[in-house]
């Protein structure tokens, strides 16, 4: 026992707990089992470490002992790689896969989320090294909220209006409102898809988040969390039978088809509404200003 | 160069036989109950999508 004991101790629980309260199950995310959760239990507990000792290291003027923060860096950037490939490698056998961007997203999120943990237990660690046990305190509930709020992304219901249109068959065309989606011969496909399936008109609200609805791995996403949480009408040997997503060229309104188990209106508005806007999808065509750069040069 | 996606089969009962080219399965029906009964099997067995072109001529797609 010495005078840092309570406070590194006091740092390890702070960023270990962060990174239990964000280690969620929610309907869309992974890791959904025991071992996954426990790998990155393990891993937050490392990265509280870390971001604790840092301190009383300093304090000790072991200057060099900070270097072992750039051997954490290259540490969670390997847990980025091990959840993308663990998730690519799922996402084959996925009746509709998760797709790439929405896979390197949740890979992202998870490599951040250590970096958060070490900053908390840092810079918790640091106000009771520097103040006491309640500046501690108070620093990891606003490390809480902040981090609570710079890690929560919009959802698809921020950008778009969604709307619910009938799918109709014109021929062999099956339409959501006036989008194509795709051309299916038999009668009785038809008559399947047009049973189970239900078509929705997602209109953006402003002219940045065309593209990003546009995203191919962003329409994915939709089509992934959507066959999740409302089931899928779908079966391996049925390609026929597929969620689709098409676009209105003129007006960049996407058409969503799908084919839920569950025929609940509302509960899918509301969860294409919550599907996250994929980071990765993010466009700005406002936010770039082509002919400004060029007057400065 | 990956080959996304293929035409597998025809399936017909246009009866303009003579105008036959290509190096594809085709196969010709009577009338359209046939063809969508070949139509709708071929779909099961080889996992690809029945595409209609034409009131009489349908083509499986492998996506």
């Amino acid at each position: 026992m010495n005078e840092y004991t309570y406070p590194i101790l006091f740092g390890i629980i702070v960023g270990t707990g962060l990174r239990l309260m964000m280690l969620r199950t929610d309907y869309r995310q992974y890791p959904t089992y025991l071992h996954g959760k426990i790998i990155h239990i393990s891993l937050g507990f490392i990265a509280a470490s870390l971001g604790t000792l840092a301190v009383p290291s300093i304090m000790e003027k072991e200057f060099t002992a900070v270097t072992f923060l750039a051997l954490a860096a290259s540490q969670f950037r390997e847990v980025r790689n091990m959840e993308r490939n663990t998730m690519t490698e799922l996402d084959e056998y996925e009746l509709v896969p998760r797709g790439n961007t929405y896979i390197e997203g949740i890979a992202v999120a998870f490599e951040g989320r250590n970096y958060i943990v070490i900053i908390t237990s840092l810079l918790s660690t640091l106000a009771y090294l520097a103040f006491n046990i309640w500046a501690a305190l108070v620093a990891a509930i606003i490390l809480y909220f902040l981090s609570k709020k710079l890690m929560s992304g919009s959802t698809l219901k921020d950008i778009v209006h969604i709307n619910y249109v009938e799918p109709h068959f014109e021929g062999a065309g099956l339409y959501v409102d006036n989008i194509y989606i795709m051309n299916i011969g038999l009668p009785e496909r038809q008559e399947e898809i047009l049973r189970y399936g239900m078509g929705f008109i997602l209109e953006p609200k402003n002219f940045n988040v065309r593209s990003t609805i546009a995203n191919l791995g962003q329409r994915q996403a939709i089509l992934h969390d959507v066959s999740v949480t409302l089931g899928v009408f779908r079966d391996s040997g049925t390609p026929a039978l597929v969620p689709l997503i098409k676009r209105d060229l003129d007006d960049g309104r996407i058409g969503v088809f799908i084919l839920p188990q569950d025929n609940d209106l509302d509960r899918a508005i509301k969860t294409i509404g919550a599907v996250p806007v994929l980071e990765n999808a993010i466009r700005m065509p406002s936010e770039s200003r082509p002919e400004m750069e060029g007057k400065k040069r | 160069m990956k080959m996304e996606k293929s035409i597998l089969a025809a399936i017909t009962t246009d009866q303009s036989r003579e105008r036959v080219g290509g190096g594809m399965p085709i196969f010709y029906c009577d009338t359209r109950e046939e063809l969508e009964m070949v139509a709708a099997n071929l779909e099961a067995i080889i996992d690809g999508i029945a595409h209609a072109l034409s009131k009489d001529l349908y083509i499986i797609v492998k996506h």
